[in-house]
């Protein structure tokens, strides 16, 4: 019996392992409570779809092979293809999933081992521009800079873009006081579980949150609810962003976004009457090409509201992956140093280079984004070989067809996973490796809590921990052994070195503290200090101590709907689906409950193109088109339709979605795109 | 080379356009813009000055972001434009070339002739104020103390704004309208009774069919029905005229406004026009929208950011910005429910102040009012400017919103019903679970697993087991 945290989201919920069997754990982040995908996360311990040999292809067929052969032929083609080509043409992707220890030895590896500026991972396609918009507004981006359990303490709490009872649903035991009090805001188009459950349910036009924001910000000032005080003693910037915001009153917002003018006041009132209240942003806001601009947007109205940095109110982003937040800290980001400090920075190169024993001008500079990355695979000046760990790109990425075709065309593809993913299944090599409860590592959660996950079971036979596959890699490419160590708690105690003085500093945190059962949230500078559960309370970490607005307009989505595609759609998650689906669509629970895609369409527009419920349909965009069966949803818009993104091959709701980047963060815009929708006439 | 691109005309649209310029030309390398502006102050937000009259903004609050790069120079009257030349002529006998000439110059309130209201200057006299501008604002509001009698000439939309703004600050407002019926382009007569009777509930006073025969100082208005409206402050917002001598003088084709093309372009190529000023047969003036639409594509053009852009017009939807008043109108509102080739719909609840109206002609909207119906309003207009076939069922679209929905019963729920959806649990499976003798919250939890994650149907479990209970 061992107790560890769950293998999914970033709730990371506590819980208890027997054998494979999975009870809930009281945790200060579910509160003792379960989803179904994490009472079933022991199905894949013990699953007959895991990798237990390396996998090499051979004759255009993957075929079991040695992890000597198959390494040796890794380190082989890296080596010829670096001495060919340089450094840049070997990429790596990881992933928001990896623990810790795995997110900053990976970064290590590429830097060091390979010499390459050519990583990123699949982050960029979540927080980023949460975490942009976070570090522009605050100085640091941490998801919640407090703890969870403080939210249910609120009279007001606005959701922006998040779905929290489907995608972590123990986590609205939080929301329990808000929504009593009558205090909970959702914004979303669709009528979500959550928004089922709000006070006030906020329907914008898919693309239009930023106009949204802006309207109910000027709602506020129009109400007399500015926090002029505080505006005085903690901020600076409001001026600006006002002047844009002053021609965006209520009435003129709700021809954008339809969203009624009463209801941005209410917002406003709700939010501005609260003793303690609260604004969240999660992926609706985010996965745009004006993601940044746009939880800036809101990051302003909670400003302007006097909210973060006060105690028992304040801004957070709502972290996705497991360790969607630690992933984002330890430098497997193109321009990322561990600790969260940036690669173009002299002094952060310089004392990292210091702790990885190399000069610092070694290290290379940013590389690309994650879809520019995946999308120059192959070409002239881009990589000719990727290694992929803790990602499944051929679902996750947008105009999913696209990145398959580049995936095809490097010298080498190499996959490290638990099963084999549709991305796996591609590979020349593939490489079997350890999951959550078959290692040690540490996950940060999404209030920036470190959690240590310790090894429940023994791995499989034949399966390997990344860490080790990056240490047998690194000395096949001439690396000294004992700089890439293969065990979990010496990565870490070096992490915290690499850390130290970063903004998010884990040089205090160590294995013993955690084991002891301390509640660590980083910033944690020395073995003595206890943590930061709350930050900004006395300052922001900007040089003057300021948070700062920044000016922000509406510009609507990248691709409006035209006559050709009068449809918009958007993307998202079903509560029993994680990510791209390639573990959950292994628990046969799971799937009896959702087993395919699925494309939500208001009935009148389902009858206008011809389509029962249960009909098979193609939504089709400039990209491409995905096939899923017809949900009538009369709660929907009758210009969107939305598709979750679970699933493979012609299920695939990335064949459809936009890749247009946003130009701080490089968020693709999953959020929405032109559509059409049409019967699938064949196969139904 | 850069163009030189001179705006006359700092408001709403001569701002607006400055500001898209400068977003597509940061660093002003294709265009250099002057902006000359008669007004003293900066540009401002004129949609906001009813919410400066009411008191929830102040005049500093209301000002526009000032593009950075651009020096508007205000004060600045212009006299005349050279066209041969290329060049404005100002008021200070100074003169200024330009490549491009974009008239901007807005509207002015135009004045009924009712006697005083004017000096022999022809200049609003004391005790009566337009509103127009922040300087009207700043009159109206030097006069608008609590208690005090103000008459406003004029039940459109903008007097209906300063009438509730004065109304909200404690004055005793009269609203004079010649029409009988409010906001009369704008509202049938059904929705201008339900309109007048909220207001009238708001203490405002409403003459309507009435003229104004003179004005008295210190009196206030007399009727041309013989009554007197006391007075202490008439606010004139009877309509605007668009301003259009410089062009009339300048030789330019004027009917109603600046005649404009889709590049906004006037009949001569080298001046456009754009706001209130001007004329596209696909918007009415006196509405920001169109202006700053225009301004956006003019900018295109301008600038060379998109050579093809052009503006088609712009829908009109009618806002009232009016404290505890929500209403919307667009299209053709005067069609009635008789009419044989539109499909017309009417909610009237005239004491309930609420009053909605769809016209639809081929599944598509074509006109709206929605009056005390805020989900509605912003619903259709959001299928009306996206050309969305209107929903099938009419009455729901127009109800909006109408209450949570009823709580279902333990018994009526079909077996598929999802009770706990965070472990995808049915009715079905929790009465299978309680016949197998589960019979308590708990053990239906550890038989189903319903409950263990969100908690939230906890209460739905029990009510089950209660039902289950009751009934076997």
């Amino acid at each position: 019996m061992a107790d560890t945290h769950c293998p999914y989201c970033a709730l990371q919920c506590g819980m208890r392992l027997t054998g494979a069997e999975v009870a809930p754990r009281e945790f200060p982040t579910n509160r003792g409570g379960l989803c179904q995908k994490g009472w079933t996360a022991g199905t894949l311990l013990t699953s007959a779809a895991r990798l237990t040999t390396p996998l090499v292809r051979t004759g255009g067929e993957l075929r079991p092979a040695s992890w000597a052969a198959a390494l040796d032929l890794v380190a082989g083609t890296i080596t010829r293809l670096r001495a060919e080509h340089g450094p840049d043409s070997v990429a790596v992707f990881g992933g928001g999933g990896l623990t810790n220890e795995k997110a900053y030895l990976l970064g290590k590896f590429a830097r060091v081992a390979l010499g390459t500026a050519q990583i990123d991972y699949n982050g960029r396609f979540c927080m980023s521009s949460a975490a942009a918009a976070g570090l522009r507004a605050f100085g640091v981006d941490r998801g919640l800079p407090f703890p969870v359990t403080d939210l249910a303490d609120a009279d007001a709490v606005l959701l922006v873009g998040a779905n929290p009872a489907e995608t972590m649903p123990p986590f609205m035991q939080h929301l329990t006081a808000a929504r009593d009090a009558g205090g909970l805001i959702v914004v979303d188009p669709r009528r979500t579980p959550t928004a089922e459950q709000a006070t006030l349910h906020l329907q914008p036009a898919p693309g239009t949150d930023l106009a949204l924001a802006l309207g109910i910000l000027h709602a506020a000032v129009a109400g007399g609810h500015l926090r002029t005080d505080y505006l005085a003693a903690r901020t600076t910037g409001f001026d600006a962003a006002w002047r844009i915001a002053a021609g965006a009153w209520p009435e003129r917002v709700e021809r954008i976004t339809g969203v009624s003018a009463a209801d941005q006041r209410a917002a406003a009132e709700l939010l501005a009457r609260a003793d303690r209240a609260y604004v969240l942003t999660a992926r609706g806001a985010e996965q745009h090409a004006t993601g940044t601009d746009t939880v800036g947007a809101w990051i302003n109205l909670a400003l302007a509201l006097g909210l973060p940095g006060r105690a028992g109110s304040g801004y957070g982003c709502l972290t996705g992956q497991g360790n969607g937040q630690g992933g984002r800290e330890h430098g497997q980001k193109a321009d990322q140093l561990p600790g969260y400090r940036r690669i173009d920075d002299p002094a952060a190169r310089a004392h990292v280079a210091g702790v990885w024993g190399v000069a610092p001008e070694s290290l290379p500079g940013p590389g690309r984004s994650a879809y520019e990355l995946l999308d120059a695979l192959g070409t002239e000046t881009g990589p000719r070989a990727l290694l992929v760990f803790g990602s499944n790109v051929g679902v996750s990425a947008p105009a999913a067809a696209r990145v398959a075709d580049r995936l095809s065309t490097v010298d080498l593809l190499v996959v490290a996973d638990v099963v084999l993913s549709e991305t796996a299944a591609r590979a020349d090599v593939v490489l079997p490796v350890t999951q959550w409860a078959e290692e040690d590592g540490t996950m940060t959660n999404l209030e920036g809590r470190i959690l240590l996950r310790r090894k429940a079971i023994d791995p499989p036979e034949g399966v390997r921990t990344d860490l080790a596959v990056l240490h047998d890699l690194a000395v096949r490419l001439g690396q000294p052994p004992d700089r890439f160590p293969a065990e979990a708690e010496p990565v870490f105690d070096e992490l915290r070195r690499a850390s130290a003085g970063g903004p998010a500093d884990y040089a205090g945190i160590s294995y013993h503290r955690l084991r002891a059962g301390e509640a660590l949230h980083w910033p944690v500078p020395t073995a003595e200090h206890p943590g930061t559960p709350r930050m900004f309370l006395s300052s922001f970490a900007h040089p003057d101590g300021r948070a700062r607005f920044v000016p922000v307009d509406h510009t609507g989505p990248a691709e409006p709907p035209d006559a050709d595609f009068p449809l918009q759609a958007t993307t998202g998650r079903v509560l029993q689906h994680y990510q791209s689906g390639a573990q959950t669509r292994l628990v046969a629970e799971l799937t009896a409950a959702v087993g395919e895609a699925f494309v939500e369409v208001h009935p009148d527009t389902a009858r206008r193109a011809g389509l029962a419920d249960g009909d098979a349909a193609l939504v089709s965009s400039r990209r491409g088109t995905v096939r899923a069966r017809v949900r009538h949803v009369p709660t929907l818009r009758p210009d969107l339709v939305f598709v979750p993104f679970h699933f493979p091959d012609e299920q695939r709701a990335n064949l459809i979605t936009n890749t247009a980047l946003d130009p701080t963060s490089r968020m693709p815009e999953f959020k929405v795109c032109a559509v059409r929708i049409d019967r699938a006439e064949a196969r139904t | 080379m850069t163009r030189r691109v001179v705006v006359v005309g700092y408001g709403m649209a001569g701002a607006r356009l400055v500001e898209e310029i400068r977003r597509r030309d940061p660093a002003g390398a294709r265009v250099h813009v002057t902006v000359l502006g008669e007004e003293r102050h900066p540009a401002y937000n004129r949609v906001l000055l009813s919410a400066v009259v009411g008191g929830s903004m102040t005049p500093d609050a209301v000002r526009l972001p000032r593009p950075a790069g651009v020096a508007p120079r205000l004060g600045t009257a212009v006299r005349a434009v050279d066209r041969a030349a290329r060049r404005v002529l100002l008021a200070d006998g100074s003169t200024v070339d330009y490549d491009v000439l974009v008239l901007a110059t807005g509207s002015r309130p135009w004045v009924p002739p009712t006697e005083g209201l004017t000096g022999d200057d022809g200049e609003l006299s004391a005790g009566v104020a337009a509103f127009r501008t922040l300087d009207d604002c700043e009159r109206i509001l030097a006069q608008a103390r609590p208690g005090a009698p103000v008459a406003v000439l004029g039940g459109g939309l903008l007097g209906l704004e300063a009438a509730r703004g004065l109304a909200t600050r404690g004055c005793r407002v009269t609203v004079i309208h010649p029409v009988g019926n409010l906001m009369e382009r704008q509202l049938d007569p059904a929705a201008g009774r339900v309109l007048a009777r909220i207001l009238t509930g708001f203490g405002i006073e409403l003459r309507l069919g009435v003229l104004a025969a003179g004005y008295l100082r210190g009196d206030g208005l007399k009727l041309d029905d013989g009554s007197l409206v006391p007075a202490e402050l008439v606010v004139v917002s009877a309509g605007v005229l668009p301003r259009t001598e410089l062009a009339e003088a300048a030789g330019l084709a004027v009917d109603r406004g600046v005649l404009v093309d889709d590049e906004l372009c006037t009949n001569d190529p080298r001046v456009h026009a754009i706001g209130d000023c001007a004329r596209h047969p696909g918007t009415v003036a006196g509405l920001v929208q169109p202006a700053w639409e225009q301004a956006a594509v003019l900018a295109d053009l301008v600038t060379g950011a998109d050579p093809a852009a052009r503006y088609l017009g712009t829908p009109v939807v009618t806002r009232l910005k009016a404290r505890d008043v929500d209403l919307a109108a667009l299209g053709e509102v005067h069609t009635g429910p008789d009419d044989t080739e539109a499909e017309v719909l009417c909610l009237q609840d005239t004491v309930g102040g609420r009053y909605g109206k769809l016209v639809i002609r081929d599944g598509q909207i074509t006109g709206a009012i929605m009056l005390g119906l805020p989900d509605a309003a912003a619903t259709v207009t959001q299928l009306y400017d996206r050309g969305v076939p209107a929903p099938s069922d009419r009455i729901a679209l127009l109800l909006g919103r109408s209450g949570a929905p009823t709580a279902h019963s333990p018994a009526d729920l079909p077996a598929s019903a999802l009770i706990c959806r965070c472990n995808t649990v049915t009715k079905g499976q929790l009465v299978t679970a309680w016949r197998a003798g589960k019979r308590d919250v708990a053990g239906l939890a550890e038989s189903t697993r319903a409950t263990t994650g969100c908690g939230s149907c906890r209460d739905t479990v029990r009510g089950i087991a209660e039902w289950l209970a009751a009934t076997s």
